[in-house]
């Protein structure tokens, strides 16, 4: 077989884009109503939380790290953000808003602490925090749920960008919630590319010792990616309240997983070093996409996951394969004449 | 007014709870010269290397003097800035990112900039690649290279910075001869600009090839500072070791002696073509050839675990078609890989289970569960007769230096008793000492009749050790000779080996 005539499938990106595609084709012959710009509205709408924390969930596996405890961060954050909107005192909304969404990145940081302090692997920390905040979370809400917010705060995904109208004459358009996930991708790929400490975080995932032998700050950095997770976290939990008009202590539980199945998907490593934001979107995207349209199709739900578990296990294989050739052409020393 | 000495050391002491690793050691190196640092593992060259490089620091009473300056108060900080840089064994590059970027890594953190400059980036990479005259391309991530090409971005990497004294820590143990003379073309040119190299090495025909002086230091004292001129091969395993080397060839076979291997027409695309060969009993056969040669892959074949395409293989005077090295090693091969981190020791693990894996099941009771005074026996019997230096049986086996480590897998492929035994390069990045026993057991195991298959780049170390050598190249084998037919230079010579 000739490699370099498909070159194209070399990138993980590359193939997700062309299955995205193929799948979006599939399903809009099989149901119609999949492929129009109201169900695209919809589907960007409906994956801005899974969006957002996948940003943040990308940071610390690129520096080959671990967080599983952000949902538990995320619930955190949305209960006191609902009690201070709830409160009857004159609380400004600055503070009701930015207030939880500084506190998510403070529990995110105590996880980059923790590990760094305890020398413990970081899945240990981050099931024992999460299990610590959803804990509290039970016991200071009673397991009850916490809904009746004002009007500008539930009707905020409403407020529209590119605005157009359908066929049936209503109004539709990009929500202001999929626009702040957008603004997040962007801050997200600004600091991964063009600053020293997004270039610090890959070095740190690439090769921990050779990064402390450079004199990086490889325990700051381990702060920063949680801490970052913790506080996009936070913001993908208010808006999750926003569109969900609530805030209960269970409904996060497990999302973390369709966020690592999402990143994951979109090329990230496991062992670290690697992942871009291009490749964590698509993959959120597929996930998503793929979601929308077995529902549009009336497929059951369970379905859903086995569909999602087994694209994973060819996702991982195929990237697994791939390296492995790439290993054993690796050449010999090239020198220029002397 | 520039000095002489780059660096002087003067007076250097190091102690370590209940060892003195380095006792009133002077050391000098000259501007622009190559200079070598040998001894034994423990003798303490590491150590003086990590004094230089601010990692430890020396007793009160030691003096460093770095381009002329005082510098009694090093940490690697202040080592860095005085121009001196280590290129660790290990290396210490980002392997998830490209040539250019991680050329370009220290030099951008250098300038406290909080932004990436990319284009600058290329222009930095591009610069060092230049100076040492390699090309390599900016955009290829450093997975993708060879060892060799890692290193020789790791030296550019050295240069974006200021550079006076570049040290380089066992640079050639996995580098195959040709990539080794690539790397000693390097060193000259880093010697015209006036950068000093200090070569730290085990494999001794490079330090008389490189050095312009040698220093040798013996269980923390120095011996002397020579000119390669005034040394011999001999002479400074004497000096290292203060014993000499083990020399002797095997003893002759008997000319009956029976065959108990042969292979015949053995083809595997894109491994190996068309191997025909015989092994007798007790017979050591050295096979040689450059890395990628398909050494490797025949020797995985005969174990089991890299099925050929065609041809025979006759295993006392049986036809065998084993498809794993289960089967292979209950009909009697053991095999003892190259890679002795990753595929010859479970290196996290203690001694005692690595060493007793291969036999587990001898160490069984009645109730069929494992009794540890059985195993202990075995370890304590095998660190006899191997002369194993270690500590705990409970100590992880990378505690133990390269030497001891390759004791220890030779050990658990002895207590299973093969009828051959395959050595992938025994004695790669091992000491003199731990390789002449090695040398000797290979020895005395043939003499009581086991078969090896010795395979090996050095050379001097077929020559010296095996009845018969096959000469390896692209997959086939080139010819065939015994050791006192021809000489190391007129092999390399016949068939462009170097």
């Amino acid at each position: 077989m000739n490699f370099s005539a498909l070159k194209i499938f070399k990138k993980n990106e590359n193939i997700l884009t062309i299955i995205i595609i193929l799948m979006i084709l599939v399903m809009s012959l099989i149901s119609p109503s999949f492929f129009s710009l109201e169900n695209t509205f919809d589907i960007l709408r409906g994956a801005t939380f899974i969006g957002i924390c996948s940003i943040g969930f990308l940071f610390v596996l690129i520096t080959n790290g671990i967080d599983i405890s952000f949902t538990a961060t995320a619930t955190v954050v949305q209960f006191l953000m609902a009690s201070l909107l709830l409160s009857d005192k004159n609380i400004p909304i600055a503070v009701i808003l930015l207030g939880p969404i500084v506190v998510g990145g403070l529990l995110g940081a105590l996880n980059g602490v923790l590990i760094n302090w305890l020398k413990v692997p970081a899945i240990i920390i981050t099931i024992a925090t999460l299990n610590a905040y959803y804990g509290g979370i039970q016991f200071i809400s009673g397991g009850n749920q916490l809904y009746g917010f004002p009007k500008w705060f539930t009707s905020f995904p409403r407020k529209l960008v590119l605005k157009v109208l359908n066929d049936d004459g209503v109004t539709i358009g990009l929500s202001s919630v999929t626009v702040i996930w957008i603004l997040v991708c962007i801050i997200g790929f600004v600091i991964l590319r063009y600053t020293m400490l997004g270039r610090k975080i890959y070095a740190v995932g690439g090769n921990t010792i050779a990064a402390d032998r450079q004199g990086i700050n490889v325990n700051r950095t381990r702060i920063f990616v949680h801490a970052f997770l913790g506080l996009v976290a936070g913001v993908a939990a208010i808006i999750h309240a926003m569109l969900t008009q609530t805030a209960a202590p269970n409904a996060l539980i497990g999302k973390e997983f369709d966020v690592l199945t999402a990143v994951v998907l979109g090329g990230a490593s496991i062992s670290g070093g690697a992942g871009s934001i291009r490749g964590t979107v698509l993959g959120v995207l597929f996930v998503a996409i793929l979601k929308n349209g077995l529902t549009v199709m009336a497929v059951p739900t369970f379905w859903h996951q086995i569909f999602i578990g087994l694209i994973m296990v060819a996702s991982v294989a195929t990237t697994a394969t791939r390296t492995r050739l790439d290993k054993k052409k690796a050449g010999g020393v090239d020198f220029e004449e002397a | 007014m520039p000095t002489k000495n780059i660096i002087e050391m003067k007076n250097i002491n190091k102690l370590y709870p209940g060892i003195q690793a380095l006792n009133g050691v002077d050391f000098i190196i000259r501007r622009g010269e190559a200079h070598c640092l040998v001894g034994q593992n423990g003798s303490g060259k590491s150590t003086l290397i990590k004094i230089l490089s601010g990692v430890e620091k020396p007793e009160p009473d030691s003096k460093i003097i770095i381009d002329g300056e005082l510098c009694n108060h090093l940490n690697s900080k202040i080592s860095m800035e005085k121009g001196i840089q280590v290129i660790y064994q290990d290396l210490s590059l980002f392997p998830n990112l490209t040539v250019a970027e991680n050329i370009a890594f220290g030099s951008n953190r250098e300038k406290h900039s909080k932004f990436v400059n990319w284009k600058n980036m290329d222009k930095i990479a591009r610069k060092a690649l230049d100076e040492i005259g390699v090309n390599i391309q900016l955009h290829k991530k450093v997975e993708e290279l060879s060892i060799a090409q890692q290193q020789l971005v790791e030296i550019a990497k050295a240069l974006t910075v200021e550079l006076k004294l570049l040290i380089l820590d066992e640079p050639t143990a996995s580098l195959t001869k040709r990539e080794v003379n690539s790397l000693f073309r390097v060193i000259s040119r880093l010697k015209e600009k006036g950068i000093s190299i200090l070569f730290v090495s085990h494999k001794l025909n490079e330090v008389f090839e490189v050095a312009e002086q040698v220093t040798i230091l013996r269980d923390g004292l120095k011996i002397g500072v020579y000119s390669p001129k005034e040394l011999d091969h001999d002479k400074l395993v004497y000096f290292m070791t203060n014993t000499r080397e083990d020399k002797n060839h095997p003893k002759p076979l008997e000319d009956d002696a029976d065959v108990i291997l042969n292979v015949k027409n053995l083809t595997k695309a894109r491994n190996y073509k068309d191997i025909s060969f015989e092994l007798k009993k007790g017979e050591i056969l050295g096979i040689t050839g450059l890395l990628g040669s398909g050494r490797t892959e025949l020797a995985l074949s005969l174990f089991g675990m890299n099925p050929p395409d065609s041809g025979e293989i006759i295993f006392e005077k049986q036809e065998v078609k084993w498809r794993s090295n289960r089967e292979a090693i209950s009909a009697g091969i053991g095999y003892v890989p190259e890679d002795r981190m990753n595929h010859g020791l479970i290196m996290d693990q203690p001694i005692i289970d690595n060493i007793t894996i291969t036999t587990l099941l001898s160490y069984v009771n009645k109730a069929g569960l494992l009794e540890d005074g059985k195993r202990l026996e075995m370890l304590n019997e095998m660190k006899e007769e191997l002369k194993i230096r270690m500590s705990l049986p409970e100590a992880a086996v990378k505690t133990l230096s390269g030497g001891n480590q390759q004791k220890i897998v030779l050990a658990k492929w002895l207590k299973v008793n093969p009828k051959i035994l395959i050595l992938d390069e025994p004695t790669i990045g091992i000491d003199v000492i731990a390789k002449n026993s090695i040398h000797t057991l290979i020895k005395v195991l043939a003499n009581l009749g086991m078969s090896i298959i010795m395979i090996s780049s050095e050379i001097q170390e077929v020559q010296t050790n095996c009845h018969r050598i096959l000469i390896m190249r692209d997959g086939k084998i080139l010819c065939e000779f015994k050791p006192d037919e021809l000489t190391e230079d007129e092999l390399l010579e016949k068939y462009n080996l170097s």
